[in-house]
């Protein structure tokens, strides 16, 4: 909302010390913010005065045009008090006109600097200047001739324009709807600001009686409309312009003249807040009915879009039928135009709710349906409209009719009824209750019951947002002062700090990043694109996504399934920045749709049951927490110390278990084709016996469709499970001080069984004195035959409690072979 | 050394002669200390303490004198070797350290070389401005409680005093899940966590929620449809403005430096009512000459977040006794405190995924 200063002081007196900066600071510590200050005038700079033209003559041109070669009197601003001469291209003046002159020196908006120059064979210096060239507005019909007691030549001009002005512009906070007016400001200014005083109600006035004699108005749904005030006035002025004050204020507020009457109607608005909709009189036909529309029924409304109606929209209607969406905008067949002379003034209470819904049904936002939808104050319908009746007849030439209509009675407010503590209770600070009293007064409220510990609080009818004891609450403690509350830390109860899970969160990415790994934040929207760049089987779950209504991107129109899509896309960013070797992590939920059943929309006025929340929690989907992991180029540098070793498919392995280590598990793998990984080069991770994730090397068409280089790597793993599954208290190992026995063996298998399988079998064979094995080679070659590959084990022997005894060591061997032999066929080199 | 032996039997042996032992001595000692390396030592020690050097087979002969004469031999060439071991021991020490040294002026390297071989990984600046946040309420003895990003409409909305007409409803863009009838949409705000810690602990309640929220916003350095905030509800008995007031400036100062403190503005949130804005006091210029401050362009005081004493609509709604309690709740944007903590102006970097970014800030920040 913006509000230029002059008016708000029009119905408030402000202390003249007080400067803008103060009175805009203290109205954004009660609550209306400063949005910033500005003036007309603001980027006008140097001398513009006022002049009065001495000659005038006119010189034909060359091209066609005339130009008028002028002295004019500018006093002394010129410093010689000689007549300033300039060539004006402009006909709308004469001989002994005031108009407006910008000398030498002065700068106008857009930063057009003025200097004395050569032109059409004289030294204009100076300009004559018109509205749009000072920036008030369109109008450049001709220059601007100021009325004649507007002042004497060489006077600064700038407060005769209105330059001056300064436009405050405040940001207006959904329950504050009264302050969507100037009359609502001037109100907080003397609420807020000390030593202001002498508010005068815009909306306060006397108005005539309603009568039977107005136009015919029926209201059938009053819920909907409780009140319609209809004025109508006859003999309007087609050529009557709005008068400079109006367009000038209007502008201000951000508003476009358009005629006359629209801008009164505009005019009115802001001054009391009161949406007011004009009618061309000579296009309505028949009572006006103000009604629910019928579902299917059309309307063109003002802005020429033909709408279809909800049976829930507010419509007004007239003999040919709908002519307008009640509160929210016109219809097309009775609008004003440049023609109209008789105009109905509609000036009606409207249901906010009804209006929030046709406004967002239809995507109708207006100034008019921003202020209905907030709530109006119902009682000024007729102040409003007779406000406008005058404006018309005042600077239209408008007769005003006899008739007044007044349909209907304005809802009245409801008391509230509040401890006479309870803001001193909620703000932590004592506010002795006639101060309670006297700030509740002075917003507009009628307060009763001082004295009894329980306030009864009537408020104002423009206060449609004060319902509850916490509304009245927050009103004495804004205007008590938010800064007047201490700062005082409550005591907790002792807490249990972070959870299990959150902690090992932590261990996690620590974990992630200790191995290499940075992590980064991607968006979780997906699009099929995305998925069939991972190569997805068109039956893969992963496909089955939970898709948003309204998107950003129609490419990425869902809620990610797998981390994947994002942080590919991130290492290809890395690389393509110039970063060849990248190793990225991301922790975050992925998103599997449910059940697809509704989460019902409880009620509020009580708290729900246990199954009614677990049906509104359990509606929702799956949203496991994931860790997806993604390298490419060098997991170590080539160097001066000699060449790098590029990532493989085992780095994304390693990384995982390095994971799982950090929470006392180990997972245990096995070759599995799934996308998007390379068919030979991707394990599946198994926890107690289930897949909780995927690691190794991408499928080269994933690399290209993502713009990864060749053999990059990837994991992606169900944190969900390994968090749950984490091992809480870790036992302290005990180690034997007994030496060990260290016993190699080199097993040929067939190149098909795996690693794992043999190492399994070597443990289940060897007995209670294993310590570890280990795998330090794998051959193939000529050495083996071919198929078959040779699987060197460093195994290490030892008991907890003796030396072991010539011979054992090499027993337990020979037996780990043998079950090696018997499950997997393997045979000993 | 003492003098000619007038003692002596007539039968002496020439290398027992005391002027050629001293000389084989010498001689010995000479060589020794005339080795130049370890080499040469080795060698000088052959040579002149070996089984066949002149010692040694002088000491061999004294077996062969006359008894009497056996003891005085015996000392004389004993000394003499004791002598010839002495700077033995002394020569091989110095040329020892001499080859170390040596040694290892040869395996002198270039300390300034690059010793980056591996990786080095790091974290998100927003999970550990997250951690840090949670870090500073679990220190007060809050909880930290979570909750669903993609989240039932009820608790998003509805529970929070923000019904289906609520003008502030339009105030945030949200993104709906299909299809609509199945009321789920991507949470706006990390405040349905306040509905879901009312409706599953008691009072007293002491919560903080770090988290993501979504809203329709279009990619900018100042937007993102994606962002983290911090939700903190507290709900007991007596709580009042003054706790919410302290328990925001304490977050000031702990995030951004002693003394930081914070300005309430009033304001509007459906969920909270007296509601204020919360300013908090420029870190950069402390609000002292603050037109020069290009953290806060002159203000002294920087947006923050938005706060407020719990409305009693929402406690009914989430089954807490309004007559008994009271509580208070705020939510702050932590991609915004990280910004003005570390001075960066645009936010998109966040979101980028450039590992240069996070790379930046390591594991702890």
């Amino acid at each position: 909302m913006k509000a230029p200063l002059s008016w708000i002081k029009e119905y408030v007196d402000v202390p003249a010390d007080v400067t803008t900066e103060e009175l805009t600071r203290r109205l954004t510590l009660t609550g209306l913010k400063l949005e910033g200050i500005d003036s007309p005038g603001a980027q006008i700079t140097g001398p513009l005065v006022i002049g009065r033209v001495l000659t005038l003559e006119p010189e034909p041109q060359k091209n066609g045009k005339t130009i008028n070669w002028c002295t004019v009197d500018v006093g002394d601003a010129n410093g010689t008090g000689e007549p300033q001469g300039i060539v004006c291209g402009a006909h709308n003046f004469e001989v002994g006109d005031l108009v407006v002159v910008v000398l030498p020196g002065g700068v106008l908006p857009g930063g057009f600097e003025i200097s004395a120059r050569k032109t059409y064979g004289h030294v204009s210096a100076g300009m004559i200047c018109s509205a749009r060239e000072l920036g008030l507005g369109e109008d450049h019909d001709g220059i601007i001739v100021l009325p004649a007691d507007a002042g004497v030549p060489g006077e600064d001009v700038r407060a005769v324009l209105g330059l001056d002005e300064e436009i405050i512009e405040f940001e207006i906070n959904p329950d504050r709807a009264y302050a969507l007016s100037l009359r609502g400001i001037a109100r907080e200014v003397l609420v807020s600001v000390e030593g202001a005083s002498g508010f005068r109600d815009p909306a306060l006035r006397d108005t005539p009686p309603a009568d039977d004699a107005g136009y015919p108005v029926v209201l059938e749904d009053q819920a909907g409309c409780p009140v319609f005030v209809a004025r109508t006035v006859s003999g309007v002025d087609p050529s009557a312009t709005t008068p400079d004050f109006i367009v000038q204020r209007i502008t201000a507020a951000g508003m476009r003249p358009i005629s006359l009457a629209v801008d009164v109607t505009n005019y009115v608005m802001l001054e009391t807040g009161r949406p007011i909709h004009g009618y061309d009189l000579d296009k309505l036909q028949g009572a006006i009915v103000v009604r629910r529309a019928r579902e299917g029924e059309r309307l063109t409304t003002l802005d020429g879009a033909e709408r279809v109606l909800d049976a829930e929209d507010l419509v007004v209607t007239d003999d040919s039928g709908i002519i307008g969406l009640g509160g929210v905008m016109g219809g097309e067949t009775t609008e004003m135009s440049e023609t109209t002379s008789r105009i109905l003034v509609e000036s009606a209470h409207w249901d906010p709710v009804a209006m929030f819904r046709t406004g967002k049904r239809h995507k109708i936002t207006s100034e008019a349906g921003k202020r209905n939808e907030r709530g109006v104050d119902p009682t000024i319908c007729a102040a409003a409209a007779d406000r406008v009746v005058e404006l018309l007849t005042t600077y239209g030439g408008a007769t005003a009719d006899p008739g007044v209509t007044e349909v209907g009675t304005a809802p009245a407010p409801a008391p509230i009824e509040v401890a006479a503590d309870r803001a001193a209770r909620v703000a932590g600070i004592d506010i002795p209750e006639d101060r309670v009293v006297a700030t509740l007064e002075a917003v507009g409220c009628t307060v009763s019951g001082v004295g009894t510990g329980t306030l009864e609080v009537l408020p104002p009818p423009w206060r449609p947002d004060l319902t509850d004891p916490q509304d009245t609450t927050e009103e004495v403690i804004r205007l008590v002062g938010y800064d007047t509350i201490p700062a005082v830390l409550p005591t907790a109860p002792a807490g249990r700090g972070l959870t299990r899970d959150q902690q090992l969160r932590r261990r996690v990415g620590r974990t992630a990043a200790a191995a290499g790994y940075v992590e980064v934040v991607t968006f979780p929207f997906v699009g099929e694109s995305d998925l069939d760049a991972l190569g997805l089987p068109g039956d893969d779950p992963r496909r089955t996504t939970l898709r948003l209504s309204n998107p950003l991107s129609s490419e990425a129109p869902s809620m990610t399934t797998t981390l994947l899509p994002g942080l590919l896309r991130a290492a290809a960013r890395n690389v393509g920045h110039g970063t060849d070797s990248v190793a990225l992590f991301e922790i975050a939920t992925v998103t599997i749709p449910g059940s697809g059943e509704p989460a019902p929309i409880l009620p509020v006025d009580r708290r729900p049951t246990e199954e009614e929340f677990a049906a509104v929690t359990g509606a929702l989907p799956d949203q496991p927490l994931r860790l997806a992991v993604v390298a490419t180029g060098e997991a170590e540098a080539t160097g001066w110390w000699g060449t790098g070793r590029g990532v493989a498919w085992s780095d994304a392995i390693d990384v995982v278990q390095r994971v799982a280590d950090a929470l006392g598990l180990r997972l245990m793998t096995s070759a599995v084709a799934q996308a998007p990984w390379h068919p030979g080069r991707c394990a599946a991770l198994e926890l107690d016996g289930q897949v909780v994730g995927h690691a190794g090397e991408l499928h080269p068409r994933v690399c290209d469709a993502f713009g990864l280089p060749p053999r990059s790597v990837a994991a992606e793993i169900d944190l969900d499970a390994l968090l749950g599954a984490a091992v809480h208290l870790r036992p302290a190992p005990s180690f034997s001080g007994y030496p060990v026995a260290k016993e190699d063996v080199a097993l040929v298998v067939t190149s098909d069984v795996p690693a794992a399988a043999v190492e399994q079998a070597l443990r289940e064979g060897a007995g209670d004195l294993l310590e570890s094995v280990r795998l330090f080679d794998v051959y193939t070659g000529d050495q083996v035959a071919a198929g078959h590959k040779s699987l060197a084990y460093a195994l290490r022997f030892r008991a907890p409690d003796r030396t072991l005894v010539e011979g054992e060591a090499a027993q337990a061997r020979d037996a780990a072979v043998a079950r090696a032999a018997e499950v997997t066929g393997a045979a000993q080199r | 050394m003492s003098g000619p032996n007038t003692d002596y039997d007539p039968v002496e042996v020439t290398p027992l002669q005391a002027a050629e032992v001293e000389r084989m001595r010498d001689e010995a000692i000479a060589a020794i200390e005339a080795a130049a390396d370890l080499e040469q030592f080795k060698q000088a020690r052959l040579d002149h303490a070996g089984d066949r050097s002149p010692l040694a087979l002088a000491n061999r002969e004294i077996g062969a004198l006359p008894p009497q004469a056996r003891k005085e031999a015996g000392r004389r060439v004993g000394q003499a070797r004791g002598a010839v071991n002495k700077a033995l021991a002394a020569r091989q020490a110095v040329l020892e350290v001499e080859h170390e040294e040596r040694m290892l002026a040869t395996e002198t390297v270039d300390v300034t070389l690059p010793v980056d071989r591996r990786r080095t990984g790091s974290r998100h600046p927003i999970t550990l401005q997250s951690e840090l946040i949670a870090d500073i309420f679990v220190a007060m003895g809050w909880e930290i409680a979570e909750g669903p990003v993609v989240e039932a409409e009820w608790l998003n909305f509805d529970a929070l005093n923000l019904g289906p007409d609520h003008p502030a409803r339009t105030m945030q863009d949200t993104f709906w899940t299909e299809p609509a009838e199945n009321h789920v949409v991507l949470r706006t705000q990390t405040s349905p966590v306040q509905a879901r810690a009312m409706l599953t602990r008691r009072p007293p309640i002491y919560v903080a929620c770090p988290g993501r929220v979504f809203r329709t916003d279009e990619y900018d350095a100042t937007h993102s449809p994606m962002f983290h905030q911090v939700e903190g509800l507290v709900v007991d008995e007596g709580i009042t403005m003054a706790h919410l007031k302290g328990s925001l400036d304490h977050l000031a100062a702990r995030l951004f430096g002693d003394g930081i403190d914070t300005r309430f503005r009033p304001s509007y949130f459906p969920f909270t009512e007296p509601s204020a804005e919360v300013d908090v006091r420029c870190f950069v210029c402390r609000g002292e000459d603050s037109d020069a401050c290009r953290t806060c362009k002159g203000e002294g005081w920087i947006e923050w977040g938005g706060c407020g004493v719990v409305n009693p609509r929402v406690l009914i709604a989430c089954g807490v006794d309004p007559e008994v309690y009271s509580g208070f709740a705020f939510g702050m944007g932590i991609d915004r405190s990280f910004m003005f903590r570390h001075s960066l102006g645009d936010l998109r970097p966040l979101f980028e995924g450039d590992a240069r970014f996070s790379s930046a800030f390591g594991t702890e920040i």
